[in-house]
């Protein structure tokens, strides 16, 4: 039902924007700064026209001097797999899907309870988040590399936990916002009508919040993909490790696979672009703990 | 657990209105006092364990003394201290550290000022222009200074390969061409690099900050034939402050912490010629522990810092309540 409100909306804003584009003289000023933003949007993009270029460049053109290669190959798309580069894949997709869901199941009822109560623990709690948003793991590493060595965890259970716990700030502070915003009566009217709090919680509240929640889910899974310091102290065998300490790992002592180092972050980066293009207007709010939205 | 639920049910109808109001018993308000926790709790569990017990285990190691391959040989007092003040390289990687936050934070601020302002503009197609301004934002940083390692190849770097068309470079392979192998070109190009990451997230926060702005304001300067000029500084530089200063907090954070741009284009060499505090302590974590405490332990004191002008600045006691 949100959804369909969603794209009301959004369909709404578009002939609005339409109208009021459509009263917009092109004039030369106008002109300038679309061409200049264009340019500049391009320029944002060439690095990673850069990297598909190379990686469907064949072997031989490898070392041309030419911009654009005279024939495209697709071979190292297909023989990356040869190189392990499944299992990387999949590791990835096990930590940053694990994170994910670990920060769900934390954040959800946390910013909820913080967001609909006062409790005596709730300042402090929320001085925590905001606290800890600000550190990062490559301040803590050393603390980190000891304590979960110690453990004897699997590398990979070790970045679940290290990416939920890090990213667990801004999941909290965006979930609670939304939340927030949602008047409680909502609530209470579907509770006076007979259901549960959580019936409630689940039917009215959730759905209202969808934007919130699938914002920090996305962020956090893209947040896990990438990282990197962690990744690289926790995984001993580069060939067990996720996808950023498998590209890393191409750079060899002597010789660099640049062919399937490009295929490989392909593979890593547009799909993350995309995900990230869906949430790109609400992830500052979460960013900046709220302080500009 | 349902029996809580219902306890915290039949509390907001006290809290309501006087529908229920028959005292509970004693295990129930006892529930009740525990439930924050069981909403919060993980999350304190979470964090606890994470990210604040990290820290402890860091100051500890600190103190602690080790072999290279990690065996515990005892406390080591102020030692690692002493040895990481004695590393010849330390002042040239502070002062390095230095240049790179200031110069990083202070061009990313500058430039994106800019580039809010372009993006404000409603122009045909911005959001597609504003699309393509996240992919340094959302693509993995380790990925991006790959990519610009590659293109600075001294031999086949595109860049390079550009900078011979315009006639700026003489001769591939040679000396000029081989930007990553110099230590000053090097650390310049990663400090691009940098910007370039940084810019997306500014640039957004910034854009954010210029919406809050209202619109009559710019009205009534209008109105009062102020300049554009005038305009901008005494009505959108003075309003974006909060915007502007969260944005430079954050990205200081960020950029001080910054790893794999610089380890994916250098790995901090020659030797430590182009390490940041950062890489140092990852360097030196191969093989002196205690040391790499000790630098951590440094560096952390120094996001305190920014933690604590960060909450000044955000004002979280207004947030909270």
């Amino acid at each position: 039902m949100s959804a369909a409100v969603a794209t009301a909306t959004a369909s709404e804003g578009a002939v609005a924007q339409r109208r009021r584009r459509g009263r917009r003289r092109l004039t030369p000023r106008l002109l300038i700064v679309s061409v200049a933003a264009y340019l500049i949007g391009i320029i944002f993009l060439l690095p990673y026209v850069e990297m598909v270029i190379t990686a469907l460049r064949p072997p031989s053109e490898l070392q041309s001097r030419n911009y654009v290669p005279e024939h495209w190959d697709w071979s190292n798309f297909t023989s990356i797999w040869k190189t392990g580069f499944g299992t990387n894949l999949r590791v990835s997709l096990q930590i940053a899907g694990g994170a994910t869901l670990l920060v769900l199941i934390v954040a959800l009822p946390a910013a909820y309870y913080t967001a609909r109560r006062k409790f005596r623990l709730r300042v402090l709690f929320l001085l925590l988040v905001l606290a800890t948003q600000m550190f990062q793991p490559a301040a803590l590493l050393v603390g980190i590399q000891r304590q979960f060595t110690s453990y004897g965890l699997s590398p990979v259970t070790s970045l679940i936990l290290v990416n939920a716990g890090f990213n667990l700030a801004f999941a909290v502070w965006i979930l609670n916002a939304y939340f927030s915003s949602i008047p409680a009566e909502l609530e209470e009217a579907a509770m006076v009508d007979g259901t549960s709090r959580i019936g409630a919680l689940t039917r009215i509240t959730l759905p209202l919040a969808l934007p919130g929640v699938v914002t920090a889910l996305i962020f956090t899974f893209i947040a896990a993909w990438n990282e990197f310091i962690v990744a690289l102290t926790l995984t001993g065998d580069p060939s067990k490790g996720p996808l950023t300490v498998a590209i890393n790992n191409y750079i060899g002592q002597y010789s660099v696979d640049w062919g399937h180092l490009f295929a490989g972050s392909v593979i890593a980066t547009i799909p993350v672009i995309i995900l990230f293009a869906l949430i790109e207007g609400k992830v500052v709010g979460g960013l900046t703990a709220g302080s500009i939205k | 657990m349902a029996d809580v639920v219902t306890g915290r049910a039949g509390a907001t109808t006290a809290e309501t209105g006087p529908v229920h109001h028959r005292r509970q018993p004693r295990g129930r308000r006892a529930l009740r006092a525990m439930s924050p926790l069981l909403w919060v709790g993980p999350a304190i569990a979470l964090i606890g364990v994470v990210v604040l017990w990290p820290v402890y285990v860091m100051f500890k190691t600190a103190f602690q003394h080790f072999t290279p391959n990690g065996f515990y040989l005892g406390p080591a007092g102020w030692k690692n201290f002493k040895n990481l003040f004695n590393e010849p390289d330390l002042n040239s990687v502070l002062e390095r550290t230095g240049v790179w936050v200031v110069v990083v934070v202070g061009v990313t601020m500058a430039l994106s000022l800019g580039l809010a302002e372009l993006f404000n503009v409603r122009f045909p197609g911005r959001r597609v222009a504003r699309w393509a301004l996240i992919a340094p934002w959302a693509a993995s940083v380790l990925m991006t200074a790959f990519i610009f390692r590659w293109a600075l190849d001294p031999n086949y770097g595109v860049i390079n390969i550009f900078l011979h068309d315009i006639g700026v470079l003489k001769e591939f392979g040679s000396n000029q061409a081989d930007w990553l192998g110099r230590p000053d070109s090097a650390f310049a190009w990663m400090m691009v690099v940098a910007i370039f990451v940084s810019l997306p997230f500014s640039t957004y926060a910034l854009l954010a900050g210029l919406q809050t702005i209202p619109h009559e304001l710019y009205e009534a300067a209008r109105v009062d034939g102020a300049s554009k000029w005038r305009t901008y500084r005494s009505i959108t530089l003075p309003l974006l402050r909060p915007a502007f200063l969260v944005a430079l907090l954050i990205n200081v954070i960020n950029v001080f912490n910054s790893f794999p741009i610089i380890w994916g284009m250098t790995r901090g060499g020659p030797g430590y010629e182009t390490a940041t505090t950062t890489v140092f302590m990852f360097q030196l974590k191969q093989a002196f522990i205690g040391e790499s405490a000790a630098m951590s332990v440094i560096n952390f004191g120094l996001v305190i810092v920014v933690v604590l002008v960060f909450l000044k600045v955000t004002r979280w006691r207004d947030q909270v309540t």
